[in-house]
This record gives C-alpha cells, sequence and structure tokens, in this order.
C-alpha cells in the first residue's frame, strides 16, 4: 500500500497517464479510500490548468503587439 | 505575404527583387541566406510578437525582454546559414530567444527568493500531511474569467524560485519536453522532472488561498 507521500510523488506521472498498469491501479484505489489525496490531486490538475490558462492569454495579447521602435532597432542592428 | 510589400505601398512600391517576390517559409529562407533585407524584415515583423511573450515571461521585464529579443534576432541574422530547414523557422527563433533570455537571466543579479522547501507540503512519519489543505471550490475555468485573476496566477508564478520558475515556463508554458528542457537549461533530465513537479506544487501552494476563499484553514478531510 503507498503512503500519501509517495503518492505524491507519481501525480505527474499518473496526470500524464504514464504509469504502467499495476501502479496506476494502486494510485487509483489509494485515491479512493484518501479524501485529502483525491482533494490534493485535483488541486495540482486545477493549478497546472491555471497556469496555462493564464499565461496563454497573456500570449495571445502579447504576440499581436509589433513594437515597432524595436523592429527599427533590429534592423538598424543588422546593418551595422 | 509578399515580402516587397512590406514596408511601402503597393503604388510606391519599386519592381520587387526576385528574391523579394517570395511565398512560404523555403523562399523565405533562401531570401534570408541572400541577405535579402525585405525577408530579414518579414522575419522580424512575423516573429517578434511571440518572441517578445516568452521572453517577457521569462525575464519578466519588458526592457529585459527587448534586450533578449534584440540579442536573438543578431544571433539568428549570423547563424541563419547554419539553419537546418529541417523544423519550422519560428520553431528554431524560439529556441534561440529562450536561451538568450536564460543567458540574462543568469547575469542578472538574483533577487531575494523564497525557499522552495517552504512551499511543498509537509509529511509526517507515517507517510500522512501534516496539514491537508482545503477542498478548492473553484475551477480553473472561474480563475481565468477575469484579467485581474489571470494576472494574479501569472504574479504568482513569478514568486517562484527562478530554478523551479524556469522550469515550469518551458515545459508547461513553452511546451518543450524534458530533454530539450535539459539542454536549454543545463541540467540533467531527472533534474527537471523534479523540478517541475516541485514548481507545481509550490504553485499550488500559492494558489490555495484564492482557490479556496470559504475555507477557514485546514479541514478534517475525513468527517
Amino acid at each position: 500500500m503507498m503512503t500519501c507521500k509517495e503518492i505524491c510523488d507519481f501525480i505527474a506521472a499518473f496526470l500524464d497517464e504514464d504509469l504502467p498498469d499495476a501502479q496506476r491501479e494502486i494510485f487509483e484505489k489509494h485515491m479512493s479510500m484518501c479524501p485529502p489525496c483525491k482533494d490534493y490531486i485535483e488541486g495540482y490538475r486545477r493549478t497546472i490548468e491555471c497556469e496555462k490558462g493564464a499565461c496563454e492569454k497573456e500570449n495571445e495579447q502579447v504576440c499581436k503587439e509589433v513594437p515597432e521602435a524595436l523592429v527599427e532597432a533590429i534592423l538598424k542592428a543588422r546593418k551595422q | 505575404m509578399c515580402y516587397g510589400q512590406t514596408m511601402e505601398s503597393a503604388e510606391n512600391q519599386a519592381a520587387p527583387t526576385p528574391q523579394a517576390q517570395t511565398n512560404g517559409e523555403a523562399d523565405l529562407i533562401a531570401a534570408l541566406r541572400d541577405g535579402d533585407d525585405v525577408a530579414y524584415e518579414t522575419m522580424v515583423r512575423d516573429n517578434i510578437g511571440r518572441m517578445m511573450a516568452v521572453s517577457k515571461r521569462i525575464l519578466r521585464s519588458s526592457d529585459d525582454a527587448a534586450d533578449a529579443v534584440q540579442d536573438a534576432f543578431l544571433q539568428a541574422f549570423r547563424k541563419i546559414d547554419t539553419f537546418q530547414g529541417n523544423a519550422k523557422l519560428s520553431t528554431w527563433l524560439h529556441q534561440i530567444v529562450v536561451n538568450a533570455s536564460l543567458m540574462k537571466l543568469r547575469k542578472a543579479r538574483r533577487r531575494n527568493e523564497r525557499n522552495i522547501e517552504d512551499l511543498l507540503p509537509s509529511w509526517a512519519d507515517d507517510g500522512h500531511a501534516v496539514a491537508p489543505g482545503p477542498t478548492w471550490t473553484r475551477t480553473a475555468d472561474d480563475i481565468l474569467a477575469t484579467e485581474e485573476d489571470r494576472q494574479l496566477v501569472r504574479n504568482l508564478i513569478d514568486e517562484l524560485p527562478d530554478d523551479y520558475r524556469t522550469v515550469l515556463l518551458l515545459r508547461d508554458i513553452e511546451q518543450l519536453d524534458t530533454a530539450e528542457t535539459a539542454e536549454a537549461l543545463g541540467i540533467k533530465p531527472g533534474a527537471v522532472k523534479t523540478r517541475l513537479h516541485r514548481a507545481r506544487q509550490a504553485l499550488k501552494t500559492l494558489l490555495e488561498p484564492h482557490m479556496a476563499p470559504e475555507s477557514d484553514g485546514p479541514r478534517d478531510p475525513w468527517l
């Protein structure tokens, strides 16, 4: 039986579906019997979603901006 | 897009040189290798936005990002003959700007950083968590709904120590794989995996008060 600490070490592999079948079954069994671990894994998953979503939205905005002064500086520096 | 139309309106445009009348990435690369000015400008304009976004995320500063992006483009100009063409030009430039930004970050004076251990869960001798956190009542969609909350998340990412923050950015945001991240950072793949997991755990700790705002503190999960 895995401890909660051991479960925590395998969260990333579990979410990436990289755990071998036997280990995944042990992992899922532990989660079914351990509300704190189930909560933690759900929080971990939402954390990844939040960070990706927050940065993606910012990228969408920044990517549209073309800083003209910087473009000119870069093209000028190329000539030097 | 016709490279000859970047700077001038169609009616004022001189007859474009054969190098400038190009379409498609292969033609652009050929024009770049020929030293075609219009092609260089096209490469800059097409990619600068994305490169600024990547660099700003790593360096946390628009001014520093502008320096790094300029360095990246100048490197690209010098090294264009080494570009094999077996990947997209944007991918190659992405790699260059990531490296330029990381180099600038390494040279910068280290700010006072939090100790990552303070943000990781603590374990009792029996392997149980010392202080299980509350159940999160807000979803990721809740947090991502407003720019204020999205900025909060980005600010929390910025609070992570650089050694962990950079791994999180390269793996989760820039979608580099473990090997690419290891090479970019000069660390082993195992270290990438460990740091990524710890970075996510630390960010989770920082996010917790905002994801379970009604909580009065750690609950007894067995009730």
